[in-house]
Formats: C-alpha cells, sequence, structure tokens
C-alpha cells in the first residue's frame, strides 16, 4: 500500500510539475530534500539519544512497574474474558506502559507476546473479543513522551519543542474513549461474529 | 497554563526520572550511556525511509500538487476545519510511521516549528498509530486469518484521532 502511495505521490507531483511548466523547481526540490534529511537527521541524534538514556534510567527504576500497578485496575475491566491471574494480564500491561513511555522497541515484544498469551485463550483463526480490544488499545494508545516528534521540533528550532505534548495527551485519551467505546459496540454486532 | 506545562515539561522530565532512579539506587549514568547508545541506531534505520518521504514531499509541494489538492478539497476540509497541509499526513499516518514521521518533519520545516500547521502535525502525529502494522505483526504474529471489527475499530479511532487533534489544537493554539 505505501508503494502505491509513495509512487502516486511522485508520479502525481512529475506529471503537475510537466503541466505547470516547473520542472525547474521540482528538480532543484529533489536535492534540497535529500539534503535537508541529513541535516533533519544529525539534528534529531543528539536529542533522541538523550531520550533513550533517560527512558532506561525510568525503565530500571521501576517506572513500569509502578504504571503497571496503576492500570491493572483498568485492563481487567476492559478484558472480561482473560482471568485474572492468566500471564496475558502481565504482557498487555507491560506493552501498554512500554507504550506509554515512548520506549517503542521495548513495546513489541510484550505486544506478540500477549497476543500468544490470547491466542491460548482462543484457539481459532479468528481475532477473539480481546484481541480486538488489545489491538484498538494499541493503534491508540496514550503517550507521555512523544520523544521523536519532540527531538524533530527541537532539531527544526521550535522554541518551545515540547509545548504540543500536553495537547496530545488529550487527543489521544479522547481518542482511547471512543476507540473502546467502538470495539465494545462492535463485538455486540452479529456481522462480526464468525 | 499549557504554556507553563510545556516550558517546565522537559527540565521537569530530565530532573525527576534520574532523582527517580537515584532513589532507587539505580546506577543512573552507566543507565543513562547504555540506554543511549541506540540512538543513532534509530536515526539512522529512519534515515532512508525520512529521505524517501521528504523527496517525494518536496517534488509535490514544487510542482504545485499542493495547491492543486488544497483548492480541490476545499468545501469538505473547510467543512471539517481540516487545514489541506495536513491531509496526507491524515491519509499516510495508519499505513507507515517513519512515511508519516517524513510528512510531520517537512511542514514542520517549510511552515516554522512554531506555526499552527507545524503544531497541528505534531499533535495528529502523536495522537495516532501505525494501525495496519500493528494489525499486521500482532495478528500474524499468532495466526489470526479473520480480524472481524478490529480494523474498522482501528480506522474509526484514527479519524477520531484527527478530528480530535483538529479540535483541541484549535483550542490551545
Amino acid at each position: 500500500m505505501i508503494n502505491y502511495i509513495w509512487f502516486f505521490m511522485i508520479g502525481v507531483g512529475i506529471i503537475i510539475a510537466i503541466i505547470n511548466g516547473r520542472m525547474e523547481e521540482v528538480s532543484k526540490a529533489i536535492i534540497d530534500s535529500a539534503q535537508s534529511a541529513v541535516t533533519i537527521s544529525i539534528g534529531l541524534i543528539g536529542i533522541m539519544t538523550l531520550w533513550l538514556g533517560i527512558m532506561e534510567i525510568a525503565n530500571k527504576a521501576g517506572l513500569m512497574a509502578l504504571l503497571s500497578r496503576i492500570l491493572k485496575p483498568f485492563i481487567l475491566k476492559l478484558f472480561p474474558e482473560v482471568p485474572e491471574d492468566h500471564p496475558a494480564i502481565g504482557a498487555i500491561i507491560m506493552n501498554i506502559s512500554a507504550n506509554m513511555l515512548g520506549l517503542g522497541n521495548a513495546a513489541t515484544p510484550f505486544g506478540i507476546k500477549a497476543m500468544e498469551y490470547l491466542q491460548q485463550l482462543n484457539q481459532k483463526d479468528s481475532a477473539s473479543n480481546s484481541m480486538c480490544t488489545f489491538l484498538v488499545i494499541n493503534t491508540a494508545s496514550v503517550q507521555l513522551i512523544p520523544a521523536m516528534m519532540v527531538g524533530i521540533r527541537a532539531s527544526l528550532g521550535a522554541k518551545n519543542p515540547a509545548d504540543f505534548v500536553p495537547v496530545v495527551l488529550l487527543s489521544s485519551t479522547t481518542t482511547l474513549i471512543c476507540g473502546i467505546i467502538a470495539v465494545k459496540f462492535l463485538e455486540k454486532q452479529d456481522i462480526f461474529r464468525q | 497554563m499549557i504554556k507553563i506545562i510545556s516550558d517546565w515539561l522537559i527540565p521537569l522530565i530530565i530532573f525527576l526520572i534520574p532523582l527517580f532512579g537515584i532513589i532507587k539506587k539505580v546506577e543512573i549514568y552507566e543507565v543513562f550511556v547504555d540506554g543511549a547508545k541506540d540512538g543513532i541506531n534509530i536515526v539512522i534505520k529512519i534515515f532512508p525511509a525520512l529521505l524517501a518521504m521528504l523527496v517525494a514531499i518536496g517534488v509535490l509541494r514544487a510542482s504545485g500538487a499542493f495547491d492543486l489538492l488544497a483548492k480541490v478539497l476545499m468545501p469538505i476540509t473547510v467543512k471539517l476545519g481540516i487545514p489541506a497541509e495536513v491531509l496526507p499526513l491524515a491519509i499516510v499516518r495508519p499505513l507507515s510511521g517513519s512515511g508519516a514521521l517524513g510528512i510531520t518533519t517537512e511542514l514542520i520545516k517549510s511552515h516554522g516549528a512554531d506555526s499552527f500547521i507545524s503544531r497541528l502535525a505534531s499533535v495528529m502525529y502523536g495522537s495516532t498509530e501505525t494501525t495496519f502494522y500493528v494489525l499486521a505483526v500482532y495478528f500474524s504474529s499468532v495466526g489470526i486469518k479473520k480480524m472481524r471489527h478490529s480494523v474498522i475499530a482501528g480506522i474509526f479511532a484514527d479519524i477520531v484521532a484527527v478530528l480530535a487533534s483538529v479540535f483541541y489544537s484549535r483550542l490551545f493554539f
């Protein structure tokens, strides 16, 4: 899919450039964009490295464990099919905690582990209600520290690179709530029964 | 209020997390250096995707395609309050994280980091996820073939995220 979108962007751009007679500008834009990718990335290395270091301290100091404890009551309510002492609950909590702290790399293994546990309870080739709920929570996930975007804004000269973070929290919380309502509503619809 | 929170946010995190670490007797310096060593690798890993998107958007912008798109979509975007500039971001975000990062970066670069468009794009990027990637990776890892209502719920969440980003950005910026 992304292949077609990328080709579409370049293809449409070139064709419109022919129509508008702006080939010179396009030619210059290609070279300029490639160079600015380098400048942006070098700026990003500094701030990204800083955040990853801070995140690792948070991780080792037990901030993930603390988040887990806070999240547990909510998780049990959201996944009524999963028994309270089932290891799936732990994996789900670790995945969400890692996502919230912006530890993208750490979140994926926990997410796959959680899926495996949920599949033990499911045993079919169609997704269980818990799996659908888990996926929506993942895709609508609330991120407390969007490190990458703070880094990019900093490297592009934002006066205050983190000024958008509180708004992200509001927006993603709204999304999460709507996503959960949607998934719980949809699981009761007959057309989705296997 | 938002201004105070955002001014204090980074310094506070950089103070509180190591403080928490010291209290918990973590060897914060060593742990910091150990965790930070992946920074360069991550940036190098996303570099080709970032470049691919920046070049594609550079072509679109220089050709005048964005002006055309904005004109064509005006009736819809005005009604929903969505600036035409962020539409490509809303379309690419569920499909490709690095693609969306490239688009956001380009918007920030060409509009200035402190412009409304840039802040809105940052909020939109932060509030959404690579829905289709997550669906594909997580379900294929356990052999799920029928995704049932997860796809529709995921897309719905993406649409809400776009609209909520616009709504809250207008409110606060």
